[in-house]
């Protein structure tokens, strides 16, 4: 038999709460439960307690606003469709972006420097001349920097033209006319696989350029 | 038997390593299943707020306020840890945050630390017994039950809602609040016998009566 002390109601109303959720001693607890066999009002304090714990610890009494789960996943799902597209993609685009624009052009500058790429057509002037005949006998003259065949029409300043090989108007810094001696120019111009293509083009204008040169 | 099969044998078991995959792949950056993850939570996260905001849309505010907070710090919750009381805990955070701003509601609470320390006598109703959980079937009786919590002051109906309705123990109550043990066992015994006698009132004013208990048994 468990010796108990004798409590009073205002000891109980003081533990019943203790009491109900099991964290008394069982001391105590013995001396409460001697109480509640003897005391009225005490066994409906008891009862009363535990109905309150028992009833709004029923989960139906958590109840929500009507639409609530609807406007929390509404808001959630908003939440991670900003995550993704706006913070997050801010964060890296920041780095993205500049390493993208990089890319495009160190792959620009690589594709560009390949054999197979067929640069765009530079300006004839700017094209070195190939294949002229070093002894070729060509025309210079003071105010410009060309050399011609004799008789160009493009000749500067006829009264101080004087021959030269073109060799030598090569080392002394002139460049062909492109009119006289544009044949020339275009072989320079053609890589290996348009040589067909230039010497068609050449051709055409073999005539013409054959009569300005006198060959 | 292998694990696999008894889990799955097991509803709670299952539903926990449900729970805990979901957690993984939430934090592994599948934020689009963080509603399926919560969702058990949603009302118990809402009631959190509710008891201490006081006020339906606020609570609502601040629930999902505590959602959104939840999912960013996702990467933080440790296993350990209930999934359940980490949600509650940022939902009492936020709201107690909410209610600092607003300056009235910081005044309330000053004259009333005496009332806590001071003894409570229960009223004395004769044939108190057990109301039927069937009752909260009924829209009313919930409705009752809930104006009679209202009724509290804030630092039981606080202490109350996250011990008795959330199902937090003591320590995490006294945590989620920040206030000491001692406290939270000095106000849950007062809150749970204001609303014993509260309700003993209401059975009084017919509140529960057309509950079907047995012939001739009375609730109290």
């Amino acid at each position: 038999m468990v010796n108990h002390e004798v409590v009073n109601c205002e000891q109980v109303w003081r533990e019943i709460s203790n009491y109900v959720d099991g964290e008394v001693d069982a001391g105590l607890r013995s001396s409460m439960d001697e109480h509640f066999r003897t005391c009225k009002r005490c066994a409906s304090v008891l009862a009363g307690t535990r109905n309150v714990v028992a009833l709004y610890g029923d989960e139906r009494m958590l109840e929500v606003p009507a639409g609530f789960s609807r406007r929390l996943e509404k808001r959630l799902g908003q939440r991670s469709e900003s995550k993704w597209g706006g913070s997050r993609w801010s964060t890296l685009s920041a780095w993205l972006i500049p390493v993208a624009a990089m890319a495009l052009i160190v792959g620009g500058l690589e594709l560009a420097n390949t054999s197979g790429f067929k640069h765009p057509p530079k300006s004839i002037l700017a094209a070195p001349a190939r294949d002229i005949p070093p002894d070729m006998l060509v025309v210079v003259s003071d105010g410009s920097k060309v050399f011609h065949v004799a008789g160009c029409p493009f000749i500067h300043d006829k009264a101080t033209e004087r021959t030269i090989t073109a060799k030598q108007a090569m080392q002394d810094g002139y460049v062909p006319c492109s009119r006289c001696l544009r044949q020339y120019l275009k072989t320079g111009l053609v890589g290996p696989h348009d040589e067909d293509d230039a010497n068609a083009e050449a051709d055409e204008e073999q005539g013409e350029v054959v009569r300005v040169a006198g060959h | 038997m292998s694990e696999p099969s008894m889990a799955l044998n097991n509803p709670e078991q299952t539903s926990g390593t449900r729970e805990q995959e979901l957690i993984q792949r939430v934090q592994r950056g599948q934020h689009e299943l963080f509603y399926e993850l919560v969702r058990p939570y949603e009302r118990r996260v809402y009631a959190a707020a509710l008891a201490i905001l006081r006020n339906e849309h606020d609570a609502e505010d601040a629930a999902q306020e505590a959602m959104l907070k939840a999912l960013k710090n996702i990467r933080q919750f440790r296993a350990e840890a209930r999934f359940s009381t980490w949600l509650i805990q940022i939902s009492v955070n936020e709201s107690l945050m909410r209610r600092r701003r607003e300056r009235t509601v910081q005044m309330e609470g000053i004259d009333d630390r005496r009332d806590e320390e001071s003894e409570y006598a229960p009223r004395d109703f004769a044939d108190w017994r057990e109301i039927p959980s069937e009752a909260l079937e009924r829209k009313e009786v919930r409705q009752r039950l809930a104006e009679a919590l209202a009724t509290l002051d804030r630092k039981y109906r606080e202490v109350f809602m996250l011990r008795d309705m959330e199902h937090l123990n003591i320590q995490e109550t006294a945590e989620a609040l920040g206030i000491t043990v001692a406290s939270v066992k000095t106000r849950l015994l007062r809150a749970r016998l204001m609303l014993r006698d509260l309700l003993a009132a209401g059975w009084e004013q017919g509140w529960f009566s057309r509950l079907p208990f047995e012939k001739g048994n009375k609730p109290w």
